[in-house]
């Protein structure tokens, strides 16, 4: 489904990713993990060409994300390419990032209208649909702005799903949530996670939540996979010291 | 037909223009002071809150601000020689342009002093410090260089603006530039250069004006 | 003071091209501000040089020179003149214009650039990012500029007088100041009073769209740098 082969990724001389390889199965549930600045978020932005890549290739679903087969060739994607293939990708972001010019209606149907091409009646549909997966049925004319952390954050899940993505990026989606707001938030993302098919990657520092979201967990550091493993492995007898060390800092920060 | 540009002929009339110059030069630097300090008065005062001077001021400044230059100078002109008072219209510009870019400038200094931390107040009154003192020892020297960026743009503002005064017949480049051309019946030449004049002063000033605006938000 | 009704009726008769020039000025203004604008953020080298090139143009230069060159240069260039108003209209446009692109330019630039990633993630093209993501965000930034903007235009629109426009400057100058010599405060005052009256018209019409804008956006009251402002006050 997703297969990253030789990805590299530097800013200015900094290299954040070196020699990617990885790959991730339709449905797989797959939560990565790591120190901050190990490059887990980077991996998700390329994933939505919100960065482009410095080496090697990125495809999803068979056709390649960074790059288009011109006259047997490889060449770097053009804007439109990269939209055709990212249709299928949605992303939830740490800052929500709902529009605030829109109510909550607009923002869940201002893209399946204008990029999907669905009529007002069935975007208006699904929104509702959606808005009552996330428990916010109540709130579809409301605006962003009137609405807690939590409640935007569901909204921003509800406008991802809304484009029927097959492949859902999580950042830290719930990193900027007040404690008491991130069980409500997680509850849901499992909901999804169990109810659909959709492949999902996810970056989280949540380790109860990674480990039993998870078919897989990757630990990353230096821009690179250095360990993975089902969540159950992982988690109770890591093999690389890193990874220790990075599970037991965070289980001592509580 | 004649060309559309004779460059004799534009040389010819560059010494006249030069001349011309130097008058807008010397009226932006002279309006300029009065901008300057009137508008730092205008500020400090206004922060002293005294009932009725406030408001006064204030719908002074808002008047000045709302109202065309071009007008205002014709009012000095025309009305000052009425209540006995009989000056050059070089003066009169000098006048017109410092009392209305004083408004601007007031305003400028009012962020600049707004900008200055309550507890700079309060550290100064702590050491009671004389009014006077507080204000050259503490305020306006924190107040002041924050806002040279904003002071400068509005010097080279003025300087655009100086050909107004032509209406009152001060010879500056453009009154100039109109004299040459209603005697030659050539407006090309001389309209452009005047432009260029401009452009050639404004616009390396205004970049000078961008790198310290850049080099203050830097510290 | 008997002479107050002819000298007002005088200057009302200045008010319509006062009004037609800065109505027509704001609206070429607006017109010229986003197209320049838009263009200095444009990812084409050749437009943000041209457009670059505009903005520095008329702001390095005097308003007065160029309604001299556009009234007196341009007719010897192409032949024909245009008339007074309308090159008072466009002289008044392209200035404001040139510093109305960089009000657009800072406003575009201030929307977070996390919006523009989400609408990048919705699968937006660049055109619907800009049009309908970014551009109703940037707006409510630009009412304040552009009210002062305005106000900066309808002070400009004197100079009309220069190219003999029967605006209020003009009426005043040429028809009052000589014929009623002995009211020359009361006619500075009246004209004063016009141009001021004009300016609160486009205060409060700047006021109620920025009331609107920011509503739209869930902000009540005023935009946010006025709200930066009363949070620092």
């Amino acid at each position: 489904m997703i297969v990253f082969d030789g990805v590299e990724k530097r800013f200015g001389d900094r290299t954040v990713l070196s020699d990617l390889n990885f790959s991730v199965q339709p449905g797989e549930h797959v939560t990565l993990i790591g120190p901050s600045g190990s490059g887990k978020t980077t991996i998700l932005r390329l994933l939505m060409c919100l960065e482009s890549i410095d080496a090697g290739t990125i495809s999803v679903g068979g056709s390649y994300l960074s790059h288009m087969e011109k006259g047997g060739k490889l060449v770097p994607a053009d804007e439109r390419h990269s939209r055709q293939v990212r249709k299928r990708i949605g992303m939830v972001f740490q800052q929500f990032n709902l529009f605030p010019n829109m109510t909550v209606r607009g923002n869940l149907t201002e893209a399946p209208t204008r990029v999907l091409g669905l009529s007002r009646d069935e975007a208006t549909a699904r929104a509702k649909e959606l808005l009552d997966l996330v428990g916010l049925a109540d709130k579809l004319d409301e605006h962003p702005s009137r609405l807690s952390g939590g409640q935007q954050q569901r909204v921003a899940i509800a406008r991802a799903l809304a484009m029927r993505p097959s492949v859902l990026l999580l950042d830290e989606v719930t990193s900027a949530l007040d404690p008491e707001l991130v069980a409500g938030v997680l509850a849901l993302l499992r909901d999804i996670g169990r109810s659909t098919d959709i492949t999902i990657l996810c970056v989280t520092h949540e380790m109860g939540f990674a480990r039993d979201f998870s078919d897989r967990v990757m630990m990353f550091d230096g821009g690179r996979v250095i360990e993975q493993a089902p969540p159950a492995e992982l988690f109770t007898e890591p093999r690389e010291p890193r990874t220790r060390e990075f599970l037991s800092a965070l289980l001592s920060r509580g | 037909m004649t060309p559309l540009w004779d460059w004799g002929y534009a040389f010819s009339i560059l010494p006249r223009l030069l001349e011309a110059l130097l008058v807008t030069i010397q009226i932006t630097v002279l309006g300029s002071l009065v901008a300057l300090v009137l508008g730092l008065v205008i500020a400090v005062v206004r922060r002293a809150r005294i009932p009725v001077v406030d408001q006064l001021v204030w719908a002074f400044v808002e008047f000045v601000r709302s109202t065309p230059l071009l007008v205002q100078v014709f009012f000095l002109y025309y009305v000052l020689p009425h209540v006995g008072i009989v000056l050059s219209a070089f003066a009169v510009g000098v006048i017109g342009l410092g009392v209305h870019y004083a408004t601007y400038t007031s305003e400028v200094y009012r962020a600049g002093i707004d900008a200055v931390p309550v507890g700079q107040w309060e550290a100064a009154a702590a050491l009671s410090l004389p009014r006077s003192r507080v204000w050259t020892g503490v305020i306006l020297p924190q107040a002041v260089p924050r806002v040279l960026p904003a002071l400068g743009n509005y010097v080279i503002s003025m300087f655009k603006e100086v050909p107004l005064l032509l209406a009152v017949s001060v010879v500056e480049v453009v009154n100039t530039a109109k004299e040459i051309s209603s005697e030659t019946f050539r407006p090309t030449e001389p309209y452009t250069i005047a432009g260029l004049l401009f452009l050639l002063l404004s616009y390396p000033a205004s970049i000078l004006v961008r790198r310290l605006e850049r080099r203050s938000v830097a510290v | 003071m008997e002479n107050l009704p002819r000298i007002v009726a005088v200057l009302l008769d200045g008010v319509p091209a006062t009004v037609i020039a800065t109505l027509g000025g704001i609206v070429l203004t607006i017109v010229l501000s986003f197209v320049a604008g838009l263009a200095l953020l444009s990812p084409q080298r050749w437009l943000r040089a041209v457009s670059r090139v505009y903005v520095e143009l008329f702001r390095g230069t005097s308003e007065v020179v160029q309604l001299f060159w556009i009234f007196f240069v341009l007719p010897v260039l192409v032949g024909f003149q245009l008339v007074p108003l309308f090159a008072g209209i466009v002289v008044l446009g392209l200035n404001h214009g040139a510093y109305g692109a960089e009000i657009v330019r800072g406003a575009v630039q201030s929307v977070p650039r996390a919006q523009v990633e989400a609408a990048t993630a919705l699968s937006f093209s660049p055109a619907q990012r800009m049009r309908r993501v970014v551009l109703p965000q940037a707006v409510v930034e630009m009412l304040p500029p552009f009210n002062n903007l305005f106000i900066q235009l309808l002070k400009s629109s004197a100079i009309l007088s220069f190219i003999v426009v029967s605006e209020v400057t003009e009426r005043g100058v040429q028809v009052l100041v000589p014929n009623f010599g002995s009211d020359i405060v009361l006619i500075f005052t009246l004209m004063l009073v016009i141009y001021l009256l004009l300016a609160l018209v486009i205060t409060a019409v700047m006021r109620t769209l920025e009331r609107v804008a920011a509503g739209r956006l869930g902000r009540r009251g005023a935009s946010r740098q006025a709200r930066a402002e009363v949070a620092v006050g």
